[in-house]
C-alpha cells in the first residue's frame, strides 16, 4: 500500500536535485564556497565535522536569531519569577520572620533561577525550531557519513543542465570527489 | 602559575583518529568494564537494603538524636551537589574563557555533573523519613489554598537545583548530538538506529552549526552564573540559620570553592580509570591532568584560607558561643572528622605544587581521592558537629553517631553515582568529539 501523495510529501520527500562535492581539505573548501558565492550559485549547503571561522566567514551568514529567543525566555523566566512569588504572597499573607508580606530581597533568587531555567529552555527550543525550518527550506539534500568524521562537503542544489558548471567549479577548487544528486 | 600551553595532543592524532578512537569505546564490553559495573552495583545493592529497613523502621535507625536532627543524608546531599559544581566549571565557564585543554575532559565532567545531581536529589527524600509524603516538597497549594513560603532557603534551594538539574542534562545533551552523529555513521546494526534517533537528524550543515555554536555560547553564559548561584543557594541553607558555625557571610564563596574542588578531585578520579579503560592516553594527556591538579590546587587553598578565615573569626569574634562551636570542632568528640577533613583539604593539596606530583597519574589518583574523603567530612562537619555541638542546647546533647544504615546508603549512593556513569561511557561518547577536533590544527591543502 502506497502512501497518499500529499503525506509521502512530508514523510519521503524527493531529494533537492543538486551536486555534491567532497572536500580533503579546509583551504580547498573555502576557495569553492567563495567562487561558488561570486557566481550564480550562492544558496549552498556546507558540511563540516566542526564549526569553523574560516567557513562562517566565506559563507558570510547572519547572526543566529537564537539569541532572541534566550532574551525573551530569560525575561518570561523573571516576570514569570516575581509573579510567582509576588502573587503567592499575597493570595495568604503571612508574615514570616518579622519581613513585609511581598519581600524583593529573597524572591530575586527566585527570579533569577526562574531567568535562567526559561532562557535555557528556549534557547533549546531556539535551536531546534531554527535548524528545523532551515532543514524544511532546504528539502532532503545528498550527505556522505565521511562529513561527520574528516571531510568537508558542499551540496549546490541546481537543476541537470547546471550541474556541469558547478562540478567543474567544484573540482577546480579541489573537490576530492563531485556527483549528482 | 597558568593552565600549561603545552601541547594538548600527540601529532598522529587526526580528526579520523579521534572520531574512530573514542567511537571504539562504544564496542563490546571489556571485563574490566563489567567488574567495575559489578562494583558499583554490589553497592548500589547494599544501599537499597539499607534502605528498605529504613523505610521499615522508620528514622530511629539513622541515629537521629537532638539536637542532630541533619546528618549523613544532608551530608550526602550537600557532598554531591558539591560534585557536581566541577562539571559546569569545565563545560562552561572554561569554555567562555576558551580554555582549549576542556575539550578533552568536559564531557566525562558533564555526565558526573548530571548524575551527581541526580544522587544528591535522593537525599531529601531520603531524609524526609515518610518516602511516600515526597510530592509535599513540591511547591503546590495545599489542601489549605496555603502556598509555599518563598522566604525559605529550602525553598530556594528546590528552585536552584532544579534548575541546575535541568540546565546541566540539557547542556550535556545539546554537546552529545554531534558526536552521537559522527558515531551514527561509523555505527552498524542496531546501534547505527539508537544513534540515529538520538542524534535527531545532525548532519553538520552550516545552518545547524550557525544555530548550534549560538545557542552553545548563551546556554554557557547562562550555566556560568547558576553554578555559581547553585552552590551558594546550598550555601545558605545553613548560613541563614543562626546555629554557630553556619551563621556565616563567608558560606556562599566558602561553599562555592569547595564544591569546585571536590569536582574536581572526583574529575580526576573518573579519568584515570576510564582512559586506560579505553586506552584514550592519545587524547586524554598527562597536560590535562596537571592543568585539573592546578584547578584542584587554586580551590584548595581557597578551602585552606576559608578554614582559617571560620577559626580567626570565631576566635576574633568574641561571640563565646561561637568560640564554643569551633573549639568543640577541633577538640570534641568529633575532632577526627575535624582534623581528616583539615589534613585532606588543606594540608595534602600543597603536594600539588611540585609539578613531580601533578604530572604523576597515579599520585593525582590517589590524592584525588583524599580530596573526596575530605570534602565529604568538611559537611559532616559543618552539618553534624554545629549541630551536636551547638551551646544553646548544650544539656540535650545526646551522643549522635552515623549507624550502619547510615554508612549503607552512603555507599548505595557512590554505587548509583558509578553505575550511572559507567553505563553512560560506555553507550555515549566519553570525550567530545567534535571539541577535541576544535583544538587540532585543521586538515589544508597549503601550509599556513
Amino acid at each position: 500500500m502506497t502512501l497518499p501523495r500529499m503525506l509521502q510529501g512530508i514523510f519521503h520527500p524527493a531529494p533537492t536535485p543538486g551536486v555534491l562535492g567532497v572536500f580533503g581539505h579546509l583551504d580547498s573548501t573555502v576557495t569553492a564556497i567563495r567562487q561558488l558565492k561570486a557566481g550564480p550559485y550562492g544558496e549552498l549547503t556546507v558540511y563540516s565535522p566542526i564549526p569553523r571561522h574560516e567557513l562562517e566567514d566565506a559563507l558570510d551568514q547572519p547572526v543566529s536569531p537564537v539569541r532572541m529567543w534566550t532574551l525573551v525566555g530569560g525575561i518570561a523566566g523573571c516576570s514569570i519569577g516575581a509573579w510567582l512569588t509576588l502573587y503567592m504572597s499575597y493570595d495568604w499573607p503571612m508574615v514570616v520572620g518579622g519581613k513585609p508580606v511581598g519581600s524583593i530581597p529573597p524572591y530575586v533568587i527566585i527570579m533569577f533561577e526562574m531567568t535562567i531555567l526559561f532562557g535555557a529552555l528556549t534557547t533549546i527550543l531556539g535551536i531546534i525550531f531554527n535548524a528545523l525550518f532551515a532543514r524544511r527550506r532546504q528539502g532532503v539534500l545528498a550527505y556522505d557519513d565521511r562529513f561527520s568524521n574528516d571531510k568537508f562537503g558542499i551540496f549546490v542544489p541546481c537543476a541537470p543542465d547546471h550541474a556541469g558548471a558547478v562540478e567543474a567549479v567544484l573540482m577546480g577548487a579541489g573537490a576530492e570527489e563531485v556527483r549528482r544528486a | 602559575m597558568t593552565a600549561s600551553t603545552a601541547p594538548t595532543t600527540t601529532p598522529r592524532v587526526t580528526y579520523d583518529y579521534v572520531t574512530r578512537a573514542i567511537a571504539r569505546t562504544l564496542g563490546n564490553p571489556t571485563r574490566g568494564y563489567f567488574l567495575l559495573l559489578g562494583a558499583a552495583v554490589a553497592l548500589l545493592t547494599v544501599g537499597i537494603v539499607c534502605l528498605l529497613f529504613l523505610l521499615r523502621y522508620g528514622l530511629g535507625l539513622a541515629g537521629y538524636s537532638h539536637p542532630v536532627y541533619w546528618a549523613v543524608y544532608i551530608t550526602c546531599f550537600v557532598f554531591w551537589v558539591g560534585i557536581a559544581h566541577s562539571g559546569t566549571l569545565i563545560s562552561a565557564i572554561l569554555f567562555l574563557f576558551r580554555s582549549g585543554w576542556r575539550t578533552a575532559v568536559y564531557r566525562t565532567a558533564e555526565a558526573m555533573t548530571v548524575f551527581a545531581v541526580m544522587t544528591a536529589g535522593l537525599f531529601p527524600l531520603i531524609h524526609i523519613g515518610r518516602q511516600w509524603y515526597f510530592y509535599w516538597l513540591i511547591p503546590y497549594p495545599n489542601e489549605r489554598g496555603l502556598w509555599p513560603n518563598f522566604k525559605s532557603p529550602l525553598i530556594w534551594d528546590e528552585f536552584a537545583i532544579g534548575t541546575y538539574f535541568t540546565v546541566s542534562t540539557v547542556f550535556l545533551i545539546m554537546g552529545l548530538i554531534p558526536d552521537i552523529a559522527a558515531v551514527r555513521d561509523l555505527a552498524t546494526g542496531w546501534r547505527r538506529k539508537l544513534y540515529q534517533v538520538t542524534s535527531i537528524g545532525w548532519r553538520g550543515t552550516n545552518e545547524q552549526w550557525r544555530h548550534y555554536t549560538r545557542g552553545y555560547l548563551y546556554l554557557a553564559a547562562l550555566a556560568t552564573p547558576l553554578v555559581l548561584s547553585v552552590h551558594s543557594v546550598v550555601s545558605w541553607d545553613f548560613a541563614m540559620a543562626i546555629v554557630p558555625g553556619w551563621h556565616a557571610t563567608l558560606f556562599a564563596p566558602y561553599f562555592v570553592a569547595g564544591a569546585i574542588y571536590s569536582g574536581v578531585a572526583m574529575v580526576i578520579t573518573l579519568l584515570v580509570p576510564i582512559r586506560r579503560l579505553f586506552h584514550l592516553e592519545e587524547l586524554i594527556t598527562v597536560h590535562h591532568f596537571e592543568n585539573l591538579a592546578k584547578l584542584c590546587l587554586l580551590t584548595g587553598m581557597i578551602v585552606g584560607y576559608a578554614y582559617a578565615t571560620e577559626y580567626f573569626v570565631a576566635w576574633f569574634g568574641g561571640n563565646p558561643n561561637e568560640r564554643a562551636a569551633f573549639w568543640n570542632r577541633a577538640f570534641g568528640p568529633f575532632w577526627w572528622a575535624s582534623w581528616t577533613m583539615i589534613i585532606c583539604n588543606g594540608f595534602l593539596p600543597q603536594l600539588l605544587w611540585f609539578k613531580k606530583i601533578r604530572t604523576n597519574i597515579t599520585s593525582l589518583f590517589v590524592l584525588s581521592i583524599f580530596v573526596n574523603i575530605g570534602m565529604w567530612f568538611e559537611r559532616f562537619v559543618i552539618i553534624v558537629v554545629s549541630l551536636a555541638g551547638e551551646p544553646f542546647d548544650k544539656f540535650n546533647n545526646a551522643g549522635y553517631n552515623p549507624t550502619w544504615a547510615d554508612w549503607g546508603i552512603m555507599a548505595g549512593s557512590f554505587g548509583w553515582f558509578f553505575m550511572w556513569f559507567l553505563l553512560f561511557v560506555k553507550n555515549f561518547p566519553a570525550v567530545s568529539i567534535s571539541e577535541v577536533k576544535e583544538v587540532l590544527p585543521p586538515p589544508k591543502r597549503r601550509a599556513a
